[in-house]
């Protein structure tokens, strides 16, 4: 066999050419990866999609070695927790791993986002990919939230008895909702045991199915850039690709195989050098094992919640008032505004139906409905804003200004979410709260009248 | 505008590494743990399974892990194993949980991991901080944990305490509060002395909250040693990935 390596390259060829009769394997290749053409001044914002789909590929794979030895009881799982860290081989690696790549998984995600919020990713025509987005994001807050039960500590229990309790607070049905949710009257071994199912399989599958529609819709338009140009406008005539962009295979693969090492240097520091972070990956009271007897003096989420949980806390009575004074002005601007009856009529409407709501339901119910609000807000971003450019290298100083304002009120939500609240701290979080409302809901008047630079032909 | 989101960032960040254990109140003494002191741990060992393992249970932690910190098989059995037929069983305890609820009020706590959810800083504070109180039913309080349920394990050790409340002094003058009056300090008086010297005392405390720490993640320290081998092989990693890209890059204007 002199020919031997030539031989095989053949064999190889045969059997591509084998599922390629059978299965668009090389099509694919070529039209999501090789031939995929992508922007080629993508930045530093520009790693955390692939970041996060490496953080996916980890928890998936630390998830299934710690099924193999943890126990979803009430009366057993604290203690497995502990076995994992002590008795299984390489046990502690995969245990940190795991609660490591939760909250990288969060850190990935929510700059993913902020990255759309720069350049104007949600904008036409990739709507439906932003979506999506919206969309694997509250799975993997369901996928977080399931999870930090299983170790079954006092943060955990307790957590996640606020949380359900939350659902008690729907007039009429809410009691029932709860106790349903639960299994029982209070989180018990029933909790647990649902909540491991959706844990492990339900959520993911959803969100491995979301992840690959996100990817297709993604691909459908072309990627944005820093720029908010679209480079399917100028196709070479030579090579019949976007003069500006360049194929993801090999330039971005290399470029973010090279952002994963260094993220991965990240990771590791924390995994071996500071796994509790402080106790805000970990939290110190989480090593106490769940007692349904003993409520813990301060019940704070993870950090990744403590935004959303904090406009949750500081909805009082007094924000209601401002609530009723923002829909009534929102009333008074459905009068005076050019359009049809028919719109104007739906519009007061809506603000009757929010009016009654003020004076029938109470500030706990508003607290509810505001920190879903919070977060399903993000949806409609991409009829929300109305400049003429995407990115915020063109937009004018109102959209920097609200941008800013809108990640510091983020910042100090997310701090005061893990603080015992105080009457100064709480009047702090009402004001966060109001500007991250306000970023979205006068996103459509600051960015029409805002003072834009045009937008350049080509990537600059 | 980049540059303000930054430092909100930070700001976090910094936020993340001064904050620690939560501390109700009491201000704790600092305590720097050291478990690479095999010494140290042997000795909080001793006083572990002696003075502790009667009422807790470190149901979580096997007699033979012990051997990590540098005890044989003989020696554990001889000197640390009254709990436990063979090596490999847990260091749980004979007390059932139903007599400590009716004894100490509540039932005393599974210490194997107490160093996580406490941290050192508080378990030296505390086990130094008990003194006598006629008005307790164990005739004990403590300075960190009002009116709890525990006695003072360690009394024959520190020998007993009680509260004073004197004047504040500087350079010899009354502190004078914000009322005008002067400032009270309440301080622990010794009234009878124990087998150990303050120093002796507040070293095997501290023997004990560096056992208790070591026992709380056995594997921190072999942690620690791998992560500086991950570390340097993910920095050559980034090093070839990064000429990788470079190389890949350069016909891109």
């Amino acid at each position: 066999m002199a020919n031997g390596t030539a031989t095989k390259a053949h064999w190889a060829q045969q059997l591509f050419e084998w599922i390629d009769a059978r299965f668009p394997l090389s099509a694919v290749w070529k039209s999501q990866v090789s031939e995929y053409y992508a922007p080629k001044n993508f930045n530093f914002w520009y790693y955390f999609g692939s970041l996060a789909l490496v953080v996916l590929v980890l928890q998936i794979v630390s998830g299934i070695f710690l099924t193999m030895n943890y126990k979803p009881d009430a009366g057993l799982a604290f203690a497995s927790v502990e076995y994992i860290m002590r008795e299984v081989s390489w046990g502690w690696l995969i245990r940190y791993l795991h609660s490591t790549g939760a909250s990288a998984f969060f850190i990935c995600v929510y700059l993913h986002m902020f990255r759309a919020l720069l350049y104007g990713s949600y904008r036409k025509p990739r709507e439906l990919t932003w979506l999506l987005g919206v969309f694997i994001f509250l799975c993997l807050m369901a996928e977080g939230f399931f999870g930090y039960l299983l170790p079954w500590g006092q943060m955990s229990y307790w957590g996640a008895q606020v949380i359900v309790n939350l659902f008690g607070a729907i007039p009429l049905v809410g009691e029932q909702l709860a106790i349903w949710i639960r299994g029982d009257y209070v989180i018990g071994d029933a909790t647990l045991n649902r909540f491991f199912a959706f844990h492990v399989i339900a959520v993911p599958l959803v969100l491995l199915g979301i992840i690959v529609a996100h990817l297709i819709a993604l691909h459908e338009t072309g990627s944005n850039n820093p720029d908010g140009v679209e480079i399917k406008k100028t196709i070479d005539p030579q090579t019949g690709h976007p003069a500006d962009g360049i194929p993801f295979h090999p330039y971005y693969t290399v470029k973010d195989l090279f952002g994963v090492m260094v993220f991965l240097l990240v990771f590791a520091v924390i995994v071996f050098f500071a796994p509790e972070v402080g106790g805000y990956f970990l939290e110190h009271n989480n090593f106490i094992p769940a007692d349904p007897l003993k409520t813990p003096p301060h019940i704070a989420p993870v950090w990744y919640f403590t935004p959303y949980y904090s406009v949750l806390r500081a909805t009082t009575d007094e924000l209601k008032w401002v609530i009723g004074i923002a829909v009534v002005l929102f009333m008074l601007w459905a009068l005076v505004r050019r359009g049809s009856n028919k719109t104007r009529t739906v519009l007061l409407g809506i603000g009757v139906v929010l009016l009654a709501g003020l004076f029938l339901l109470q500030a706990k119910v508003w607290g509810v409905l505001l920190m879903g609000t919070s977060v399903v807000i993000f949806a409609f971003l991409p009829w929300l804003d109305r400049s003429p450019v995407k990115s915020i290298r063109y937009k004018g100083w109102m959209f920097k200004l609200a941008l800013f304002l809108f990640v510091v009120s983020f910042f100090v939500l997310g701090y005061l979410g893990m603080q015992v609240p105080t009457t100064t701290l709480t009047r702090i979080a009402q004001v966060c709260t109001v500007i991250y409302f306000a970023f979205f809901l006068l996103m459509p008047w600051y960015t029409s009248i805002d003072k834009t630079e045009p937008e350049p032909e080509r990537l600059t | 505008m980049l540059k303000t989101i930054f430092a909100a960032a930070l700001a976090v960040v910094a936020l993340v590494a001064t904050s620690g254990h939560a501390a109700e109140g009491e201000k704790l003494d600092h305590v720097a743990v050291d478990i690479t002191d095999l010494a140290s741990l042997q000795s909080g060992a001793r006083t572990f399974v002696n003075y502790c393992l009667n009422c807790h249970s470190a149901s979580l932690v096997r007699y033979n892990a012990l051997r990590q910190i540098g005890l044989t098989d003989e020696q554990i059995k001889d000197n640390l194993m009254f709990t436990a037929e063979k090596i490999g069983m847990p260091m749980s305890i004979a007390m059932a949980p139903g007599d400590a609820k009716v004894w100490f009020g509540s039932v005393p706590p599974d210490l194997s991991v107490v160093a996580r959810s406490r941290g050192p800083d508080w378990l030296y504070t505390y086990l130094r901080g008990f003194y006598r109180d006629p008005q307790t039913p164990t005739g004990w309080n403590n300075m960190v944990y009002p009116n709890v349920g525990m006695p003072h394990a360690l009394w024959r050790l520190q020998g007993e305490r009680v509260l004073k409340e004197q004047e504040a002094l500087r350079e010899g003058k009354p502190i004078l509060g914000e009322d005008g009056k002067p400032r009270k300090v309440v301080t622990l008086v010794a009234v009878s002395p124990g087998t150990q010297s303050v120093a002796q005392y507040d070293k095997t405390v501290y023997d004990l909250v560096n056992f208790l720490t070591w026992m709380g993640e056995p594997n921190q320290l072999a942690r620690k040693q791998i992560g500086v081998w991950v570390l340097f092989g993910l920095a050559v990693l980034i090093l070839l990935t990064y000429l990788l890209k470079r190389a890949y890059w350069k016909d891109v204007h």
